[in-house]
């Protein structure tokens, strides 16, 4: 079975950690400015969205790289979405390809980036204390969830006289 | 260098020129950061004796090395200025996103100097720093100051602010970072609103370097488990009740909920304004984690959405301190109205502490016929929710009795020939604790430099909350709480737990962090030694004595601005009159007798002036001849 990187929307504070974990693992410094993982915040509803890289399967930015630096590989049995740091040419063309903005560009390197699953470790899941971050089998991935909504359906049928 | 970014900015507002200066390594080594190295640039570069709302006085926003780092809770800044409310120096400590951002933009501190001829803002992306108008901003509230700036600049920018309150020169205004993160105290917001300084906004892409990583890695890692040993007791309820769930029933219990301005310390109407009520009814989290500021592992912030029909209102917090403020001190058990009133102080930038303390003591004068109702214009009860509301409202705006309500408790009660009713030290009023039932906590309100305070020193730690994994006690063979109702060892606990709160306060970590880990030292040590690649204490009395020389500037500087022991006292409630009711009953706040002691144990004469020896001790023999 495939890990997939996963977040439970529940549990995210908007804390940042996992951007200061990933930040240090990949330039050696805090700097969320250069995380691959970007936390958002929204008042009305308070709740706190990090987006970042899902590897999609037909994935955008590969297909309209035109260095061929964008390649989707098994690592084991995890599917990542990698980008060659030699053959990108720093065109940005992947950027605008996203659907989703998860390709960020590092000015010191002229080269693209995103979020590489730690090649099997992300180290924000590690990092995020709160639990909102995991690494888990894509297949039960969303069981938790089922639960939850299996659970309100269950409250909702205590309240009908059957 | 590293932790630290090594630039200092310096605006000066009267001709707007804007300068970068290189960080002093030997200040950075001395004093550390944010609190310490806020204070030591204040006594270097401003004289004591000048008024708080001149042009003379400078603001300084300052961070400590482990802001923007991974390290727990390394979220915040230092507000350090002379305080309107004081007279003393303030350093008023908040945290949220703002002040990573200003490392992440590569300066450690900013200096603001004289006064703009009207309204700006600070605008700075990086290198790239300027002074904006703020004409169409100025008067706006702290959030809608916020939404504007960010569409004008960047919508990531992150903001420091002073909302109508800081403009209008409340006396106890404070500066909001964020979504209601307050440098809330002593009136640093009335500093800013002097200088014509609306906001600071500010866009970093830099990072923070960390000189041994690895040591860090290790440092932090051990500290989280040490953290998550009383996850249980400690963590989760700071994360899935917040400030307001942990204390304000555990404070009714001990007896010393400041209730009706201090007459007790016991609070009949507390299960209307409880944690509990508040996060089953009111959470926008419902129960999910809290709010947290940036890289903590804590998230004890709260959002709230009340319903009420008289008190309709949404918006950040309550936390624990503007409950029991605007709660059992005023006597309203109308959690609708509490939360209410802290979110107008957080819309208009005002300490909701101070506030609520200021009207708990009108409502006293009131109640003892001192204060008349026409001066007033309502009748002024204790309880009565509908006035508090309306007056915090009228504060901000100095509309009314607002105007005697914006100069704080003491300079009320004096007003009307009560000062005693003023529960203030120093002219700052109490946080939510009665120190009868806290007798370190008594001593410490009466000695910390910036007036009455819990933060600065969290003696009762020692006591109520139970967390005594402290490396002072340990040495001592005390492995109990300490009972909070003596005084016989308080005066090298509170010195103590000054001294260390002072390496808390600078290091750019949040206390909160701190007492909820066992046997913090050596990891903050560590912490601080491995990011900035700098021997800064050596050992764990290296670094004691780096807070004690903090402390002592400040006290320096508090002494030539005028104050004296006769300052470094209690309201005589505190001293005279028996708690009432409750487990501290029948108790006081021995003072006189833990005072002499804790002055020799600092190594001050008995005038409260530190000792040349003690000030050699210190290395702070250049600064006594200032």
């Amino acid at each position: 079975m495939s890990k997939i990187l996963f977040v439970d929307l529940e549990k995210c504070t908007g804390c940042r950690a996992c951007e200061l974990a990933c930040s240090m693992k990949h330039h050696g410094e805090y700097n969320p400015a250069k995380s691959r993982i970007t936390v958002f915040g929204f008042a009305p509803t308070a709740f706190f969205i990090p987006i970042f890289c899902t590897q999609c399967e037909e994935a955008w930015c590969r297909n309209m790289c035109p260095a061929g630096a964008i390649t989707k590989e098994e690592v084991d049995g995890t599917w990542i979405v990698r980008v060659s740091e030699v053959k990108c040419v720093g065109c940005k063309i992947c950027m605008m390809a996203c659907p989703f903005g998860d390709m960020s560009f590092v000015s010191e390197k002229q080269k693209v980036q995103k979020c590489d699953l730690c090649e099997g470790e992300p180290v924000c899941v590690d990092a995020c204390i709160y639990g909102a971050l995991q690494f888990k089998e894509a297949e039960i991935a969303n069981i938790p969830k089922k639960k939850a909504t299996a659970g309100r359906l269950s409250e909702s049928y205590k309240e009908v006289k059957v | 260098m590293y932790g630290w970014m090594g630039k200092i900015l310096r605006v000066n507002l009267t001709n707007g020129k804007i300068t970068k200066e290189d960080l002093s390594p030997e200040a950075a080594k001395n004093f550390v950061g944010a609190r310490g190295l806020g204070a030591k640039y204040l006594f270097d570069e401003v004289n004591p004796k000048v008024d708080a709302l001149s042009p003379e006085n400078k603001l300084l926003m300052v961070t400590g090395p482990l802001t923007g780092t991974a390290a727990p809770g390394g979220s915040r800044y230092m507000v350090v200025t002379k305080a309107p409310l004081t007279g003393a120096i303030a350093n008023s400590n908040s945290g949220g996103f703002f002040p990573a951002e200003l490392k992440f933009a590569g300066y450690d501190l900013i200096i603001f100097e004289g006064k703009a001829k009207k309204p700006v803002y600070l605008w700075i992306e990086n290198d790239k720093v300027e002074l904006r108008d703020a004409e169409a901003i100025w008067g706006k509230d702290t959030y809608t100051t916020q939404d504007m700036i960010r569409s004008e600049t960047d919508e990531g920018a992150k903001i420091a602010c002073i909302g109508p309150a800081g403009e209008n020169l409340v006396r106890f205004a404070c500066i909001i970072n964020d979504a209601g993160r307050a440098a809330g105290r002593s009136g640093v917001g009335a500093v800013m609103g002097s200088k014509n300084l609306k906001a600071v906004a500010v866009r970093g892409t830099r990072g923070v370097a960390i000189a041994d990583k690895e040591g860090f890695a290790k440092a932090t890692k051990d500290f989280i488990e040490n953290f998550r040993k009383h996850k249980a007791d400690w963590q989760d309820p700071f994360t899935y009740e917040g400030t307001i769930g942990i204390a304000i029933v555990a404070m009714n219990v001990m007896g010393v909920l400041p209730t009706r301005n201090c007459q007790t310390g016991v609070f009949e109407g507390i299960d209307k304004i409880s944690g509990n009520l508040f996060n089953t009814t009111f959470s926008k989290r419902k129960n999910r984690p809290g709010v947290a500021c940036f890289s903590c592992p804590l998230g004890c912030g709260r959002v709230g959405k009340f319903p009420d029909p008289e008190f309709a209102c949404e918006g950040d917090g309550p936390e624990y301190e503007s409950t029991g403020a605007f709660g059992s001190a005023c006597g309203v058990d109308n959690l609708a109205a509490v939360a209410k009133a802290a979110y107008i102080c957080n819309e208009m930038g005002m300490d909701t502490i101070t506030m609520g303390m200021t009207i708990a003591c009108a409502m006293e004068l009131f109640e003892k016929g001192y204060l008349p109702e026409k001066d007033v214009g309502m009748k002024l009860n204790f309880g009565n929710a509908k006035a508090m509301v309306e007056l915090v409202q009228k504060t901000a705006c100095k509309e009314g009795f607002g105007n005697i309500l914006a100069e704080g408790s003491y300079r009320l009660a004096e007003k009307y020939k009560h000062p005693e009713l003023s529960m203030s030290v120093k002219k700052q009023e109490f946080a939510m604790y009665d120190p009868r039932g806290l007798k370190g906590l008594g001593l410490s309100y009466a000695t910390v430099s910036r007036g009455a305070c819990h933060i600065r020193a969290e003696v009762h730690d020692l006591s109520v909350w139970g967390l005594y994994w402290y490396k002072m006690l340990k040495d001592r063979g005390i492995t109990e709480p300490l009972d909070p109702l003596a005084w016989e060892d308080k005066p090298w606990a509170a010195k103590e737990i000054q001294d260390w709160f002072c390496i808390i306060d600078s290091s750019g970590m949040c206390n909160f962090n701190i007492i909820s880990s066992d046997y913090p030292e050596e990891n903050v040590r560590t912490m601080i030694e491995a990011a900035t690649g700098i021997s800064c204490f050596g050992s764990y009395e290296g670094m004691m004595k780096t807070g004690e020389r903090t402390f002592n500037l400040e006290r320096l500087f508090n002494l030539r601005a005028g104050l004296t022991a006769k300052d470094d006292t209690l309201p005589p409630r505190m001293l005279k009159e028996p708690m009432p009711e409750g487990p501290a009953k029948g108790h006081v706040v021995e003072l006189d007798k833990m005072l002499p002691e804790y002055y020799k144990l600092r190594g001050w004469d008995e005038n409260g002036v530190p000792t040349p020896e003690k000030l050699k001790e210190l290395g702070l023999v250049q600064e006594s001849r200032k």
